[in-house]
């Protein structure tokens, strides 16, 4: 929630909220042909729900994509319902050779975003940040 | 009505707006009347044309943004037109050519023929402007007015499930999408 008013609010940035989250890979792809950069913010199992779009248009495409990937269902997690998508999500990165790192430290957030979306333009394609649950929840 | 008569009609219409299509014959046959670098064929990643749009639409509002969206296509992709309506940029036309068919992945028959009225979706989801056309006469006036107004309209084309033998163009699709940036920069530096 925090990053999404955090992206309301910011002038220089145009939040676009979604029905389902594949509908960002081609609203990112639009921003960028258009010249600008963009960020999807999403529960891992967004990512699940945007495979075909990631692999069928931003990988055949060559479309830089930067996600941020709040990353449910690890270590901690309560919530019966979030569990396998935690187990799978690892994994499916690596299957889409989308290059990934964790973010769990607040010092290095700035920095760790800034250096992936730079792979992203530089490579031209996805690229991933996994938000953990010692950087997003306090326990 | 003919899908590739309506691009034919609309072709002229084209030429300064950036046109994003379907895959499969959407993408063939505006590619055969002739290819221009203002057009971008999403040869795959069926649903996600309309999003492309949107996105285009709000990156680039001095520009007018045309879609070429299937009944197929579409309908994976529903929650889009909620997505539109919700930011409702007055640049951006799409158009559905509503051929009750997938036909450019086999032919298999979509619910529209069995009675789901996409300009009916697309008017409930909160598009300004909905309509559903089925003459080449009202498919020209339609677009013409949504190209040259400054409301989000949906324009749905009935039209048959005929489309060309092959799908496949000379144009390669990373080609394409290079080709159709370079476009976009040219513009601004205009």
């Amino acid at each position: 929630m925090h990053l999404i008013r955090m992206a309301e609010e910011d002038p220089e940035t145009v939040l676009v909220r979604l029905a389902k989250e594949e509908e960002g890979v081609g609203i990112s792809a639009g921003a960028h042909l258009a010249g600008l950069k963009s960020a999807m913010l999403m529960q891992n199992h967004g990512f699940l729900a945007s495979i075909n779009g990631i692999v069928s248009f931003a990988h055949l495409y060559k479309i830089p994509l930067l996600m941020l990937i709040s990353y449910r269902g690890t270590f901690g997690e309560r919530d019966p319902w979030q569990t396998q998508g935690g187990n799978v999500t690892e994994s499916l990165l690596r299957a889409m050779s989308i290059p990934y790192s964790r973010l769990d430290q607040i010092e290095t957030v700035e920095k760790r975003i800034r250096q992936a979306q730079t792979l992203a333009e530089s490579s031209l394609q996805p690229v991933a940040l996994l938000l953990t649950r010692d950087l997003m929840w306090e326990e | 009505m003919l899908r590739l008569d309506c691009l034919r009609a609309v072709y002229s219409d084209l030429e300064k707006c950036l046109v994003v299509t379907i895959m499969g014959a959407t993408a063939a046959e505006l590619h055969s009347l002739g290819h221009r670098a203002n057009f971008f064929y999403l040869q795959h990643a069926m649903g996600l044309a309309s999003s492309t749009g949107l996105g285009l639409a709000l990156a680039l509002p001095d520009q007018k943004i045309v879609v070429f969206d299937g009944d197929g296509s579409l309908l994976m992709n529903l929650g889009s037109l909620s997505t539109m309506a919700r930011y409702h940029p007055g640049n951006l036309v799409h158009v559905v050519f509503d051929n009750e068919s997938l036909l450019s992945v086999g032919g298999f028959p979509t619910a529209t023929g069995t009675g789901t009225d996409l300009a009916g979706v697309a008017r409930a989801s909160g598009i300004p402007v909905a309509l559903t056309v089925r003459n080449l006469e009202d498919f020209k006036a339609a677009v013409k007015t949504a190209i040259s107004g400054q409301r989000l309209t949906t324009i749905v084309a009935k039209v048959e499930a005929r489309g060309p033998a092959g799908y496949v163009t000379d144009l390669s699709l990373v080609e394409n999408r290079f080709q159709f940036r370079r476009h976009i920069q040219s513009l601004q530096r205009q």
